[in-house]
């Protein structure tokens, strides 16, 4: 199975990149997403880059809005906009919004989200009318773990399970922390896939950067009926940069631009290389 | 057009009395038969709210989401995303203050063309009392950008103003309408423009603007008050987002008085939004009636309506004492 090593490698790089030119932002859960997101867009999602309103398309609700620049590193990696915009992250007039806004203009965005606890829901409204018009493309929505601390994302996995959204697959960000400390200590979510198997989902948990696992995680989903599917990735946050992996303190703070060049050479150093076959 | 005579300017005749919560059901209902993308969403009150008018005659096109509005506002912009046109109702206090912020971020900022239905507006929902009774649901979504608010004054109106969302609109439209049969008296084939005040009746003294029912009772004031030689024309706001600001400078002009009259509190609603234009553009006397700070109670509707003096004895009688003070 090919996986795509190389291609996280890169959204990484550009993720600290981008990070580093803003001055603030969203790093440690932005890296810990980066082979989730090289693997949807290089693997999973059926997309056109030149054409990001292709009608069937399949799309991504990013209900974590904050690590919008682990979603505009892909993008512009994929080639939906140049990947020089990225320096123009959270600036004024900048189509790179902190908080992703369709409104700006930027293709590749299907939902202006930040305000937890709300993506899942529209994703649902998306299967939903999918199903109604018999199309066949699925939607994916990426929450964090955290996040699921709102009762307004229960709403949603309950609703969803009711209306048998097969077409639909949520994939939740655990990487056990937020912005005060470890998930289990703010606000307990364990045991979460017997939470989310109660609420009627298929649930699959895997590590979160094996591109083999998540692949194969994707295609059972895609052939689970009746149920709609989430994916409980483990991920670490800051996955790549040694220095601040599975540090809350970096859920929130951007690389200076002096720090910038120690990360990218541990990012070097721990890069996974890959597998062909 | 023409304020200097005083009187009536149409003649609206009392149909009998009919809830705006029908006229709303029946006009989804039959928009729905017109365009295949209207899709409905209930909240378990489906019957309460009107929308099962829609829900038996195109239950393919219905989904049942549970008592669980934040949910439904975000299922709504996905549909919308999808080419849908979404109409959610539930009772307005559920509506702007459960799920404002899905109203805020994933409808507004997205700027998605979805309908929802506040029911239950006003304290003339009655017995349920404080809890149910939308007295602030204005105040909540007016400063919303992208968002149009909709407040018809009966059911004829009500069915008029969703085929109107559906058709002219393309941003989220909040249509608010009581639980009450109430006056309905407009025309069918009367001419309805979002963002245009109707003009009910001229005047010279003073200028009642109202909207929802409120408006059949402003009438009703008016009436009472030409008895006592008092001149009141009236205006039907029923677009409370955008204002018709140029009707209400028009007014402070012709008449220098102006009364609001709502279902709402005085702050943040209709009264507030004349407020702002009045002292922007042409500041003149202002009276507010509605809701004074404070929570509604149980009791039945036109009892209510007379405590607080939103029925047409009260309207006038605040009017009367205001204008000779």
């Amino acid at each position: 199975m090919k996986t795509c090593y190389a291609q996280a490698y890169e959204i990484r790089k550009l993720v600290l990149k981008s990070l580093a030119e803003a001055g603030s932002g969203h790093t440690g859960g932005s890296l810990g997403l980066a082979d989730v997101f090289a693997v949807l867009y290089h693997k999973v999602l059926r997309h056109k880059p030149a054409e990001p309103n292709w009608d069937e398309r399949d799309r991504l609700v990013l209900s974590i809005g904050h690590v919008a620049p682990v979603l505009y590193a892909t993008l512009a990696f994929t080639g939906y906009f140049p990947v020089e915009e990225l320096r123009t992250l959270r600036k004024l007039g900048s189509r790179l919004q902190g908080h992703p806004g369709r409104d700006f203009g930027l293709p590749g965005i299907e939902l202006s989200a930040g305000s937890l606890g709300q993506g899942l829901s529209v994703a649902l409204g998306m299967a939903l009318a999918d199903k109604m018009d018999n199309k066949n493309r699925r939607t994916y929505c990426i929450l964090g773990d955290g996040e699921l601390q709102e009762g307004s994302v229960w709403e949603a996995v309950m609703a969803a399970s009711h209306h048998q959204a097969d077409n639909l697959c949520a994939i939740v960000d655990r990487n056990g922390l937020q912005i005060d400390g470890p998930t289990e200590k703010v606000m307990k979510l364990e045991s979460l896939a017997d939470r989310w198997k109660a609420f009627g989902w298929n649930v699959i948990t895997v590590n979160g950067h094996d591109h083999v696992a998540l692949i194969q995680a994707f295609e059972l989903a895609q052939i689970t009926k009746n149920k709609p599917t989430v994916i409980l990735a483990k991920t670490l946050m800051g996955k790549g940069v040694k220095s601040i992996e599975d540090d809350y303190g970096w859920h929130g703070k951007a690389p200076s631009k002096e720090q910038l060049k120690g990360f990218l050479n541990e990012l070097n150093q721990s890069r996974r290389y890959d597998k062909m076959d | 057009m023409n304020l200097t005579k005083a009187g009536a300017m149409t003649k609206w005749i009392n149909k009998g009395s009919k809830p705006t919560r029908t006229g709303f059901g029946e006009g989804v209902k039959a928009a729905a038969s017109k365009n295949d993308k209207i899709v409905g969403l209930g909240a378990d009150i489906t019957t309460s709210v009107g929308l099962h008018f829609f829900a038996d005659a195109f239950p393919e096109r219905f989904f049942s989401l549970g008592i669980a509005e934040q949910n439904a506002i975000g299922v709504a912009a996905g549909l919308a995303l999808s080419g849908k046109i979404p109409v959610f109702s539930t009772y307005g206090v559920f509506a702007a203050h459960r799920a404002a912020d899905q109203i805020r971020i994933s409808l507004c900022y997205n700027n998605l063309h979805a309908i929802i239905g506040g029911a239950h507006a006003g304290i003339s929902v009655g017995p349920d009392g404080a809890t149910h009774q939308a007295l602030e649901d204005i105040a909540s979504l007016r400063a919303l950008p992208n968002m149009t608010i909709l407040s018809p004054c009966d059911a004829t109106q009500a069915f008029i103003a969703v085929q109107k969302a559906v058709e002219a609109l393309n941003n989220p439209v909040y249509i608010r309408f009581g639980r009450e049969a109430v006056a309905d008296f407009t025309a069918e084939d009367q001419h309805f423009e979002i963002g245009k005040a109707q003009h009910m009746r001229n005047g010279r003294d003073l200028c009642i603007i109202a909207t929802g029912h409120l408006v059949w009772e402003a009438f009703q004031a008016a009436e009472r008050l030409a008895d006592k030689g008092i001149e009141a024309a009236v205006i039907n706001m029923h677009t409370l987002k955008p204002l018709d600001e140029d009707a209400v400078v028009a007014a402070a002009r012709k008449y220098r008085k102006i009364v609001t009259s709502e279902e709402h509190q005085i702050t943040g609603g209709l009264g507030s939004a004349v407020a702002e234009v009045l002292a922007e553009n042409y500041p003149a006397r202002l009276l507010r009636i509605g809701m004074n700070d404070r929570f509604g109670e149980s009791g039945k509707a036109e009892e209510l309506l007379a405590k607080y003096q939103l029925d047409a004895k009260g309207i006038a009688q605040q009017i009367e004492r205001w204008i000779n003070s």
